[in-house]
């Protein structure tokens, strides 16, 4: 760890006025994530903005039924929320199948949304890594690379985007709301986080001094049940090696509506608008699921170590989607 | 004297300083002007350092001094001898050339003013390096460099090959089990501090007088001039044995700055430079006769070591060292190997040899039943051993049949039906498998002291460790046998290599060394004690000492009449009465010492998301008397979960093209959490082994670990149809229709 400054903001433009933006600065929420990257010494912040005085900390429903969720809820408020745990079952599940309650306890909405991956080539200084150091090199394409993404990936990164939280936003539908310099704006969920292509080290459309105020959840889909199932190689502490967020309508024994979003397996969040297609109008049973599984991870790349993760990622589908539609 | 103190279940006596945060743990050490040292760690796993670019680091704040291999002071290599007790494991010094042999080893030191600013600055030195090329696993090193075969004699008798030749039934599989990490929760950790020429190192070992006795050569001084202490440690599994780099740089570092320097070990770095269970290539031939008998058995196995010790005196992992003895069998071979790789120095850990070498012998051990077409079971009953046919003696006492017995009754193994994946539970198949666990018997010579005190309390000590097991406990206990003082009015001081000389925390041995030492100390207080009675204006005056009984903390006369210990002492105007005794090993010509029992476990195998997990383990434990039962199943149920760690999770991970480690940190190297604990019963047999020590007890430290992973892997075959021999067992082992990866 270097030595950097400590700023508290009391408000969110005083937030991103000290922020600025000549790259110099990171907000610090809960600090789970990057506290832990600053002692890798592989983010390196002249100073930390520390966000969390800011009034971002309520969980609000709005007329259209829509959930508006402050930056700062912790990850264990989120996921106990009434509100969250009747409506929206599938974020609860995804936020209590990540990290520690401990973790959780100080993790932040915003936090959860900006962490970074895992790659343990990511997390070394010394190694090749183009996210860290655009041209340096990936070291996990052709190394050790059981915990990366089959689903997303370049020739230049094929690092996992770890989060649980995310992936159960993704398949509700939600709306990431950034605020800067010039004012407010609203980012589909789906588009905020970037595949990493040939910029890597670009992970989400937030500009250097911009900050996450809310992130606010479509209306539930009228009738719909939702399920996350998370696999890993043990039962807790863990992140995924697969996961899937299910979220399902049925008229009678058809699909009306069907969303499917996959962690674990994927360099973002992933919304696999396949499997959805595969689902719509369709018989609920094992045989639509595996259709939808395997239209889901067509067109997966089997790295070195992570072609498991291909059948895995079905199975966590198939199941899934049994599980909610029981 | 109380009767029933022994084999008690006592809570730990220092329970309450550990609940309270009382407890000091080496870093908790804050000394007056003491300064902070962190490491710059190579991240080359081979090859030379060219050049080391302090310019920046220097200026950095706080920065009082940066070593490396050209400005380190001159020390003294040790000679690893456990005979001297001045064992270690990795040889060479810190900072003693420019040389690299392994990712993670110490190029620098920087010393400054807080650890804050000592991080900071290391992570400012650049370093240059001219790499070599590197042997990252043991399959590149046996290729490149072949392997050196460490002789035993024990390790042969008969004829294995013809009689192999002949056999009605055989196998012949190879099993591999990767590096694991030992990861106590505490770090290593030094405090060291200089006093003219006399050292003190608040030190995270596992052993005070050895690690006295090699600070002592290190630097040249004699063991007196050197105290290392160690009240209490947060574990080390092994890692913690032997004295490793950091400790010895700090030792340095504080002697050239003139403070005292502390110095923990970072979690991503107790991967590299503390130790670990080397990598293992076991190949096992096994045959039988029709009846089920062995009638060959060969356990080949070479392990990894350091390119640093290779060629000298490496660490072996001793894989077949149960072998040699467990079953019957006239016909054996066990060969132990190693070949150096570009890691740090392999050492022991938790059951070394065993574990990995169970994990092979038992999983043959099953595939051998089935090819015979034998339960499991029963199969290993046809095969006990009457006597230890490795040494030609008989076992002190050996109740492995009644193990069996027990926890396959209480497991339920006559419900298994033996046909693969028949056992359903909703979406998941029950497997059911067991193994046998072993581990040998050690007691070496011990010192100890004990006084009987005015105040009316009792005072033992003695320099070995309480690691976290109930060390302190159990020689209270001793103390209170002998005395019939309660435990409450015992005090117990270890860890501190000053006190009478004791044995290191390691091999399960302790506990059946410290403990008769510590009795025969308390004895001798008793007779001083009682002779202070007897003479003149003693409470007994008049009477013989030999007429005078213990009765609960007093002395009693033939008739009738009781004195407390305490007005004994005061009626004579003496502080204590003291005693202090010297015990040996246990004799090792007449009989053969080992602990033995069995594991039964169930696992569960949901092949439709492919989650495997353990559900159930029954347990039987023949380790002599258990001295105290609460501490002693603590150990077994630990050694269970560690186990269930090594059949399922464990490994480090290593960059094949370049030796890297990967998963170095508490994240992804998996141990398991509490949501992975199986139903853990265990049954302690009690059957004293007086013929090892007047306690009855053999230690219980390590066995629990030995034979779970074969329990596991029998389990998952029974449930999967599949054969795993390569630890540990993960998912993607046992999925059927894994795609063909892509080559990059
Ligand atoms: C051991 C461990 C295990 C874990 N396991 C899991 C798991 O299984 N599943 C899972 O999903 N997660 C897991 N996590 C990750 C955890 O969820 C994240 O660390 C946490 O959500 C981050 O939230 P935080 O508030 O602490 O963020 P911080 O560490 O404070 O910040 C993280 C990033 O977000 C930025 N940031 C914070 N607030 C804002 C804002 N308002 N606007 C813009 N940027 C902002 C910061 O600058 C920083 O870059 C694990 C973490 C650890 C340490
Ligand atoms: S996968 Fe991405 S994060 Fe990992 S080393 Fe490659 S470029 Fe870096």
């Amino acid at each position: 760890m270097r030595n950097f400054a400590y700023q508290r903001a009391g408000n969110v433009t005083q937030a991103y006025t000290l922020h600025g933006n000549d790259n110099s600065a990171d907000f610090i929420a809960g600090g789970t994530n990057l506290i832990d990257m600053v002692k890798l010494d592989i983010m390196r912040p002249e100073r930390l903005v520390d966000v969390n005085l800011l009034p971002l900390t309520e969980i609000e429903e709005l007329d259209d039924g829509r959930l508006k969720i402050g930056a700062l809820v912790t990850n264990t408020d989120l996921a106990y929320d009434e509100r969250v745990t009747t409506r929206y079952p599938v974020l609860s599940e995804a936020l209590l199948a990540g990290a520690s309650t401990q973790l959780r306890n100080v993790a932040t909405t915003a936090g959860n949304v900006m962490q970074r991956t895992r790659c343990p080539y990511f997390r070394n200084p010394s190694r090749p890594c183009n996210k860290r150091e655009p041209g340096s090199g990936c070291g996990a394409l052709d190394g050790i690379n059981r915990n990366h993404a089959v689903l997303g990936g370049s020739d230049k990164c094929i690092a996992v985007h770890p989060s649980d939280m995310c992936v159960g936003m993704q398949a509700l539908g939600a709306t990431i709301t950034v605020e800067g310099p010039d004012g407010p704006r609203e980012i589909p969920f789906e588009e905020y986080h970037l595949l990493p292509g040939d910029t890597p080290e670009r992970e989400h459309d937030l500009r250097d001094g911009e900050l996450i105020t809310h992130v606010t959840l479509d209306a539930p889909i009228e009738g719909a049940k939702s399920h996350y199932l998370k696999l890993r190689d043990r039962m807790s502490f863990e992140f995924a090696l697969a996961s899937c967020a299910a979220v399902v309508a049925l008229d009678g024994d058809t699909i009306r509506e069907a969303r499917i979003a996959l962690g674990g397996i994927a360099t973002k969040p992933w919304r696999s608008h396949e499997a959805e297609a595969a689902l719509k109008g369709k018989p609920a049973t094992e045989a639509t699921f595996q259709q939808a599984a395997e239209a889901a991870l067509a067109g997966a790349v089997p790295h070195r170590d992570a072609a498991f993760k291909i059948p895995l990622a079905k199975q966590a589908i198939v199941r899934a989607l049994s599980t909610v539609t029981r | 004297m109380s009767d029933n103190i022994i084999g008690a279940a006592k809570p730990r006596i220092d329970g309450p300083l550990k609940l309270t945060g009382l407890a000091k743990y080496s870093s908790d050490n804050l000394l007056d002007d003491m300064v902070y040292a962190y490491g710059v760690f190579s991240s080359i796993a081979s090859g030379e350092v060219t050049n080391i670019d302090l310019s920046v680091a220097q200026q950095s704040p706080g920065v009082i001094d940066i070593f490396h291999h050209d400005h380190f002071p001159q020390l003294f290599r040790t000679p690893s001898s456990m005979e001297q007790e001045n064992k270690v494991d990795e040889e060479r010094l810190p900072f003693e050339d420019n040389q690299v042999h392994y990712a993670g080893q110490f190029v620098a030191l920087v010393v400054a003013d807080s650890f804050e600013n000592a991080r900071a600055a290391a992570y400012k030195v650049k370093v240059d390096y001219k790499t070599s090329p590197v042997l990252a696993n043991l399959a590149q090193a046996v290729k490149v460099n072949g392997t050196q075969l460490h002789q035993d004699s024990r390790n042969s008798r008969g004829d294995p090959e013809p009689a192999f030749q002949s056999a009605q039934h055989k196998i012949d599989f190879t099993y591999v089990t990767p590096v694991e990490t030992h990861n106590p929760m505490e770090m290593h950790a030094t405090v060291a501090a200089w006093s003219g020429d006399k050292l003190t190192m608040y030190d995270t070992t596992q052993g005070v007088v050895n690690a006295r006795n090699v600070y002592a050569k290190v630097f040249g001084l004699s063991p007196d001039r050197v105290e290392v202490i160690t009240p209490f440690l947060g574990s080390g599994f092994g890692s913690k044995l032997w004295p490793w780099p950091h400790a010895i740089a700090a030792a340095a570092a504080a002697r050239e700055v003139g403070r005292p320097v502390q110095l923990v070990v970072p979690r991503q770095e107790m991967f590299t430079t503390t130790g670990h269970r080397p990598e293992t290539s076991q190949r096992l031939r096994l045959a039988t006769d029709d009846d089920g008998r062995l009638v060959s058995l060969r356990h080949e196995s070479i392990s990894t070591t350091s390119t640093i010790d290779q060629g000298n005196n490496p660490y072996v992992e001793s894989c077949g060292k149960m072998t040699q003895g467990l079953y019957s069998c006239e016909n054996l071979l066990v060969t132990h190997s190693t070949t150096g790789t570009n890691r740090g120095t392999p050492t022991s850990m938790r059951a070394p040899g065993a574990a990995p070498g169970l994990f092979a012998l038992e999983s043959a051990m099953d595939e051998m039943a089935i090819e015979a077409g034998l339960d499991p079971l029963e199969f290993r009953r046809r095969n006990y051993a009457d006597s230890d046919e490795s040494k030609g003696l008989p076992w002190s006492s050996n109740k492995l049949r009644e193990a069996y017995d027990q926890a396959a009754e209480k497991f339920g193994w006559s419900k298994r039906n033996s046909e693969i994946g028949s056992m359903r539970d909703g979406n998941e198949i029950v497997g059911w498998g067991m193994a046998t666990c072993n581990w040998e018997a050690i007691r070496r010579p011990c010192d100890a002291r004990v006084s009987l005190r005015a105040d009316g309390t009792a005072y033992a000590s003695c320099a070995t460790q309480d690691i976290g097991t109930g060390t302190y406990t159990i020689v209270a206990q001793a103390v209170s046998q002998v005395t019939g003082l309660p435990l409450e009015k015992i005090e117990v001081e270890l860890g501190d290599s000053s006190y009478p000389s004791g044995p290191i925390s390691g091999g399960s041995w302790a506990t059946a060394t410290a403990l008769p030492a510590v009795a025969a100390a308390a004895r001798k207080a008793l007779e001083e004690l009682k002779s202070y009675a007897v003479s003149e204006r003693g409470a007994f005056v008049g009477a013989k000492a030999d007429d005078l009984s213990i009765e609960n903390g007093q002395l009693k006369s033939a008739d009738g009449k009781t004195v407390a210990f305490a007005e004994v002492l005061k009626q004579r105007k003496l502080a204590s009465a003291d005693g202090e005794a010297h015990t040996g090993g246990a004799p090792t010509d007449q009989y053969a010492f080992r602990s033995f029992g069995a594991h039964f476990v169930e696992v569960r195998w949901d092949q439709g998301i492919s989650n495997l997990r353990v559900s159930r383990v029954v347990s039987a434990i023949d380790v002599g008397r258990a001295v105290n039962t609460l501490t002693s199943r603590n150990q077994v149920e630990g050694a269970i979960v560690m186990g269930v760690g090594m059949a399922l999770f464990e490994q480090t991970e290593y960059d094949h093209r370049n030796g890297r480690p990967v998963n170095n940190n508490y994240a992804e190297y998996l141990v398991p959490v509490h949501a992975d604990q199986p139903e853990v019963d265990v049954i302690l047999l009690d059957y004293p082994d007086y013929k090892f020590n007047e306690f009855g007890a053999r230690g219980i430290g390590e066995i629990g670990i030995t034979g779970l992973a074969a329990a596991v892997a029998n389990a998952v075959y029974h449930a999967t149809g599949k054969r795993i021999r390569e630890l540990p067992i993960t998912m993607d082992k046992l999925m059927d229709d894994v795609p063909q990866a892509q080559q990059a």
